[in-house]
């Protein structure tokens, strides 16, 4: 079951890989920005689906990564690994300290206080003006000299770029969701009583799921700088972080697979909805609770219990 | 940093607070009886504040446009809770994503009707002017915002404490399962605190429509201020959601003019460390 997934899955990036090439640029460009979200939406999924806590503010970290990129690109002459580096670390520290201050919190608690936190971060990206050129934001974020023939200013090799990126952080998380350290972390989710009695360190599970869930958002947000070219306060916003969770709930919290699929989707249905219509935002409103009230499984199976 | 400027800072901190307080209690009260984390409680506000344009603009009454501003928007809560949020019970992150939804709707269908120019609800001729006690002016709108949330508060802590109805809302509060269990109709009070929630919210937006004004974002940005207040105050309290709003509007005032680039750090940060501190709130319980 597991490994027809990860076949499925495998086939599905070949198959995006093999007919990028034919492509005209926007489909081309929708499928890079559809992988890099894919990246925050299994990111969070550590989080929500295996581990059972619903974070509100989890563009936090993806901001952050983005900003950090935005800035040290646009200002300093610092490079590709830098930036990289930059970017994952200071979100993974900015989940270290959240992480501090969530992990005690639980169900509604949680997702209030993540929400709170992830507000700092906005109002900071908003009002911090002398940092972040406030409501502005920063544009004209180049993208990195990777000393590679290829030119990542172009759309295809930025998208295989950008594949690549994902297929690693879905490697990743691969192998830590199916390692004992995410068998316990869903463990935690469904019986954290349970876990405790058995002598596990719930607190420090939790806290290092929250941190490597940052760590993998941070990433997301590396790599979305770059794309974008632009770094806005709109990258930290709740809007964004529910976002997030839409595709997350969407695609079945507690698959991997699932929550990139569902990223993937909320890109193209925003993209080419807003195509057709201005009335989009009815459109995705409608969809979140469509969702919810027909999905409910895809959604909803992982929290039956929780409040 | 004349005293003129402490005074001034702190009253229009003090009404910023009043205003706040209409938003945010409504929201305590609904998290109180149902542990819903309503993102579209923002949108109340602004869809007050828009029928309340509309109906200054047809009928010209002032008084008229917060009541109808008030029920109609009751309305849309009484019919988001009926119809849609009941079915989530418990379900807590459905539940959110559900009020985003409504939220995106809200935003389109105000932009969709009423355009996206920011307009101001005007006050009538005896709100207008401006009280002055030496160098230090008051305008009288914000004195009538002072008014009426403390009005609001004296009335709502009357309601809760001292009628029947609002002996249920306090069972339903902090027991539910009991409350149903002694024969409250939980589900009619849960209903009835939604549409007054709601209700409450719009009555601040077309009040602050005379202050901050009627444009579109305004939904998603007095949003946080309103978490802010009750998460500080304690979710489901009402006396945590008068001292929330009144911190909030002084934290956010002084911060903006003491440190206009952190202002809202100078906001989220003290409500971030007493969530770390005492998660319930300042008054809320478990």
């Amino acid at each position: 079951m597991i490994d027809r997934r990860i076949a499925a899955g495998a086939a599905a990036l070949a198959l995006a890989g093999l007919v990028a090439p034919t492509l005209p640029s926007y489909p081309l460009t929708l499928l890079t920005q559809a992988a890099i979200v894919a990246i925050l939406a299994m990111s969070l999924d550590v989080l929500l689906g295996y581990t059972g806590l619903p974070s509100l503010g989890h563009a936090a970290y993806f901001g952050i990564a983005a900003y950090a990129v935005g800035i040290l690109a646009t200002e300093t002459q610092v490079g590709f690994i830098g930036c990289l580096l930059a970017g994952v670390l200071l979100a993974t520290a900015a989940a270290a300290l959240f992480g501090l201050l969530a992990i005690r919190a639980t169900g509604v608690y949680f997702l209030m206080i993540t929400l709170a936190l992830g507000m700092v971060v906005w109002g900071l990206a908003f009002r911090w003006v002398s940092m972040t050129k406030g409501d502005n934001g920063i544009t004209g974020v180049p993208r990195p000299e990777l000393g590679l023939p290829w030119n990542l200013a172009a759309p295809l090799p930025f998208f295989y770029f950008a594949l690549v990126a994902t297929v690693l952080a879905w490697a990743a998380l691969g192998v830590l969701v199916r390692s004992p350290f995410g068998l316990s972390l869903k463990g935690i989710r469904e019986s954290e009583t349970r876990m405790r009695a058995l002598g596990y360190n719930v607190w420090l599970h939790k806290y290092l799921s929250f941190v490597i869930s940052g760590l993998f958002a941070g990433f997301s947000g590396v790599l979305w700088a770059w794309y974008n070219g632009f770094v806005s306060p709109v990258d930290v916003q709740l809007v964004t972080s529910v976002e997030a969770l839409l595709m997350v709930a969407l695609g079945g919290p507690g698959t991997l697979a699932g929550p990139a699929l569902g990223a993937a989707s909320i890109v193209f249905l925003k993209n080419f909805v807003s195509v057709y219509t201005k009335r989009w935002l009815l459109i995705l409103g409608a969809v979140y609770i469509g969702v919810i009230l027909f999905a409910p499984r895809g959604v909803l199976g992982a929290f039956r219990r929780g409040r | 940093m004349t005293a003129e400027f402490w005074v001034t800072q702190a009253f229009n901190g003090l009404s910023y607070g009043a205003l706040l307080f209409l938003l945010a209690s409504g929201l305590s009260l609904i998290f109180g009886v149902m542990r819903i984390v309503n993102l579209a409680h923002g949108s109340y506000f602004m869809l007050g504040g828009y029928v309340g344009l509309s109906v200054v603009w047809r009928t010209g009454s002032y008084t008229a446009a917060i009541f109808a501003g008030a029920l109609a928007i009751a309305l849309v809560g009484a019919g988001m809770e009926r119809l849609f949020l009941r079915r989530l019970s418990g379900q807590t992150l459905g539940q959110v994503l559900m009020t985003v939804g409504f939220a995106l709707i809200f935003q389109d269908l105000a932009l969709l009707i009423w355009g996206g120019d920011p307009y101001s609800i005007q006050a009538p001729a005896a709100l207008q002017g401006v009280l002055t006690a030496g160098a230090v002016r008051f305008p009288v709108y914000r004195i009538f915002m002072i008014v009426v949330a403390v009005g609001v508060g004296a009335a709502l802590w009357l309601a809760l404490d001292r009628t029947r109805a609002g002996a249920m809302i306090r069972a339903a509060v902090d027991d539910r399962e009991m409350a149903q269990g002694v024969g409250i109709n939980v589900p009619v009070v849960s209903l009835a605190v939604f549409a007054l929630g709601a209700a409450l919210a719009a009555a601040g937006g077309v009040i602050g429509g005379g202050f901050i004004g009627v444009y579109p974002g305004s939904d998603f940005e007095m949003l946080p201020y309103a978490f802010v207040v009750v998460i500080v105050g304690g979710l489901g309290s009402l006396p945590g959601a008068m001292v929330g709003s009144l911190l909030v509007g002084l934290l956010d005032n002084f911060g903006k003019a003491l440190f206009p680039e952190l202002s809202y750090f100078t906001l989220f940060a003290p409500m971030a460390l007493i969530l770390a501190l005492k998660p319930t709130g300042l008054f809320g319980r478990v």
